[in-house]
Formats: structure tokens, sequence, C-alpha cells
């Protein structure tokens, strides 16, 4: 999530303190448009950052609204859409909006659970335009999987991935890391390349939504992670050129604010199931009713002009620590749904970053974090039902 | 989003030459577009996106699977008859198959 789309944009703005009465420069139009087609989901994973609460079905966007979303977005600049949820799969009339981004010139990716991604489905996908296809796997181990999917899904996605194969897509896989796969990274670089994989994400648990409901269960401890990425350099080393390796870092156990979306409003923008457009997927609940939406409002001027997307865009809003650190122009203060979840005050510096007055709070919960987690019973809490 | 140009050498391979037989093609998973929005040419990946600068563009545009590299070095000769051609092409090209765009 957080690594949204590699897209890293040149961020640069005016000096704020050299120009303090001009009217911001508009901003450079964005890349990547995340469109969460519904939050319903046959998986229910512990790590999910998805809101606590989800966006219910019936309020979601039509397919003609989401096929209006994504031409206003081609307009704007957008060049990449990843088609999300929740599992996209659940809604019928993806085909069509594939098509729609398509005509526009957008590429388009499916990140998808697999469950639900039959043969003829996929063909009616790529017929339609579809460009690649991100798999989730939660373990190599089929029942560890389970665990940690609140769901029994890896057949569906080892034919998943087997069906994306054969239909000529890239194929990513993305692993959300933690206590209780850390330590399993061998096996999942393994299940990637017997299933043909171009790419595997391997991304360290961020905390928002519902991880958050399971941070205790889920963070790891610093030996934890050090170990795992020796394992991640001694695979990188094996595997150069011939499949890539992203691993997106643990900032709490790293101690350092991530480039969160590689700025507010910088590069790429979400839209929610409801129509709700958001700088960051986390960003919900932060905005609350402040956030835009697309059945009020055109997304260019959501994008160039809405309170929710100018707010923390740029330098402007910076306090100290920040202020005068040379970091700024590389993480861009961190991220501030983190800033706000864990201090109520989005606009103070993120708090995993050492230099955050709020840092010993992630500090405590990093030194609490012990080792790998139980392997038959890893202590999660998970959704109630699934769709 | 990642920037590249003809005129970037961060090659370090000492063998400078390319296979002259060697008919690019835009890999599987690369899609080339002309983004009117920035008035520029485009590689899109699944996760990536990578500006084309300067000649890039019309460069990547003549690797069809068909053309070979001599023959695309002498189209764009053609083009471009006071340009380093013969110098700067073919060591694109490769840094390009070496990024895993080309193949």
């Amino acid at each position: 999530m957080s690594e949204a789309f590699g897209v890293h944009g040149a961020q640069g703005g005016p000096d704020a303190a050299a120009r303090p009465t001009s009217p911001p420069p508009p901003p450079e139009p964005p890349w990547a448009l995340l469109a969460e087609l519904t939050h319903g989901c046959p998986l229910r994973c512990a790590y999910c950052s998805n809101p606590v609460k989800l966006i219910g079905r019936s309020v979601e966007l039509t397919g003609d609204e989401w096929c209006e979303v994504l031409r206003q977005a081609a307009e704007l600049g957008v060049v990449q859409t990843h088609l999300s949820g929740g599992e996209p799969l659940l809604r019928r009339d993806l085909p069509r909006i594939v098509a729609t981004a398509d005509e526009a010139g957008i590429h388009t990716q499916l990140v998808t659970s697999g469950v639900g991604l039959h043969e003829a489905r996929l063909a009616e996908l790529v017929d339609a335009g579809l460009r690649s296809v991100q798999l989730s796997v939660q373990h190599a181990d089929p029942a560890r999987a389970d665990l940690i999917a609140g769901a029994r899904a890896t057949g569906a996605k080892e034919r998943a991935a087997r069906l994306v194969r054969e239909a000529g897509l890239p194929l990513g896989l993305n692993a959300v890391l933690h206590r209780a796969n850390l330590d399993a990274l061998d096996a999942l670089v393994e299940l990637g390349l017997a299933w043909g994989a171009d790419r595997i994400e391997l991304a360290n648990t961020q905390f928002y939504g519902w991880a958050m409901e399971n941070r205790a269960a889920l963070l790891p401890d610093p030996d934890q992670v050090a170990r795992a990425r020796l394992t991640l350099e001694r695979w990188r080393v094996r595997l150069a050129g011939r499949m890539e390796l992203v691993w997106v870092a643990p900032d709490y156990v790293d101690a350092t604010a991530k480039p969160c979306m590689g700025g507010w409003g910088a590069v790429s923008l979400t839209v929610a199931p409801d129509g709700s457009v958001l700088p960051c997927p986390a960003a919900a609940e932060l905005l609350g009713d402040d956030a835009p939406n697309v059945r009020d409002h055109r997304l260019d001027w959501i994008w160039r002009e809405s309170p929710a997307f100018t707010r923390y865009r740029g330098e402007d809003w910076m306090r100290e620590p920040c202020r005068s650190c040379e970091l700024r122009a590389v993480d861009f203060g961190g991220c501030r749904c983190q800033a706000y979840a864990l201090t109520g005050d989005a606009a103070r510096t993120d708090p995993a970053c050492h230099r955050s007055p709020d840092h010993d709070l992630v500090r405590a919960l990093v030194d609490a974090a012990r080792g790998p987690a139980p392997e038959d019973h890893p202590g999660f809490a998970y959704r109630e039902g699934g769709t | 989003m990642r920037d590249i140009a003809t005129s970037d050498r961060r090659d370090t391979a000492t063998d400078d030459r390319v296979d002259l037989d060697w008919r690019p093609a835009l890999a599987r998973s690369v899609m080339f577009r002309h983004d009117r929005v920035r008035g520029a040419d485009l590689l899109l990946l699944p996760e990536r996106v990578v500006v084309l600068r300067g000649a890039a563009g019309s460069i990547v545009k003549l690797c069809d699977g068909e053309r070979d590299v001599a023959a695309i070095v002498a189209e764009l000769a053609r083009r471009h008859p006071d340009a380093p051609v013969d110098a700067e092409v073919p060591a694109f090209l490769r840094q390009l198959r070496a990024e895993g765009w080309l193949r």
C-alpha cells in the first residue's frame, strides 16, 4: 500500500517561507489511481488495512460512476490504475470498468485474493484490456495461510496464478509480512518461483484499519526483521535479473518515517467504494466528512483544489522537527494517517520517525514485541463474517 | 517514476557490443504510450512509470520486433544525420534490455 505503485514522484514545491502570500502553484497531475471497487472480501486477513468499519455494498459506486471516474482520471493525467478492494472480482461489472480504463489509455492491474478468478472470468478481463495481476499470498504453508487469511484460499490462489501465467499476463505476488510469516521468507520466495511470479512484494505490515486491532499479534521484534532482511539479500543475489523482490520496510521497527504516497496529494489518489476520494488509502478516518466525493465534485477539482488534498500538500503544514529537517524532501514528514492514528493530530511528525517527539509511543511497542508468533495459534482477531 | 534519456550512461558493462541482428521488442509487461497531459512518451509497467526523455521515445517506437538493431540505427541516422546515433542507440537499447523493458 504505502510504496504505492513504485511511482516515485519528483516533489519539490517552492520554499514556503520565501513566498508567504502567493497562492500555491497548481500541483503536478497524479500518475496513479487506486480504485477500491468494494470492501467486500471472501478473506478476513488479520493484517487488513481497510477500515474497521467497512463501506457497505449498497452505497458502492455503480459501474457507470466508476467508468466516469476513470475517464476523468485519464483527463487529469492518471496513467495507471490498480483495481482493488476488498475483492474486486465481487463486482460483476469489472470487465466494463477495465475496458473503460483501457480505452482511456490507463494501464490496469487487478489486485486480488485470487478467489473467484476462474478461467472464463480472466479471459473476459484480458479481452477488456487487463494488463497485469497482483495476487495476495499469506504463507507458503496452506494451514498457516488459512490462519492469517481467516479463510481457506490457497487452492484458489494457486489456480489463479496458473491462469494468469497461461493468459500471458505479468504476475506479481504481494505478501504482507508480520510475526507469523517473517521467518518463512524462503518458502514464500520459492512459492513465487514455483508459481511463475515476475515480482514479489514483501510488504511489512503497515498498521491501519483492522491491522491496528491486531498490532500486538503482528508486530515483529527487530531480530526477526533482521533475519528476514538477510534472507531477502540472499535471494536478491540469487534471483538478480530473474525476479524482482520488493521490500516495504517496517517503519515502526526501523524507526524511520516512510515517504508515504510520495507525499500527500503528490503522486496518486484513492477512490473508496462509496466514491470518496482520498490522498492515501488510510485517510478515511483522518478526513471523516471532509473527504470529497466523486458524486459531488469533479476529480480535477478534488485533486487541485479540495481542502482535503491541499491540506498537507507540500511543506507549508510542517512543524518542527520536520520543518527544518533535511529529510523532509525524502520522507515528506512521513504518514499523516499514522500521525493522526497515534497522536490524534495529523500535522505532527510521523511517530515512526526517531526524530519525532512522539517516537516513544512507537519505541515502547517495538520494545514490547516478541519474536515469531506461535505457529498454530498466532492470536489474531478476525472480522465478522466475510462476503 | 523514473526518467530515462539516451544520454544516460550509467551502464558499467565493459562489453559495448549489442547483437546487431537482435530485433528488440517491448517486454510482455511493458506498455508504450504517449501521455498527452504531460506531453511525454512513457513506458507503463505494472508498478512503475518510466518517462522517456529526449529521443528515447522515438527510439523505443522503432522496437517493433521486426527491425533489427542495425535497421533501427540506420533509420535514426537517416532522421538525425548529425547525431551520434551509432554510439548511443545500441548502448541505450542494451540498457533497456538490462532493465527488463525490452526483449
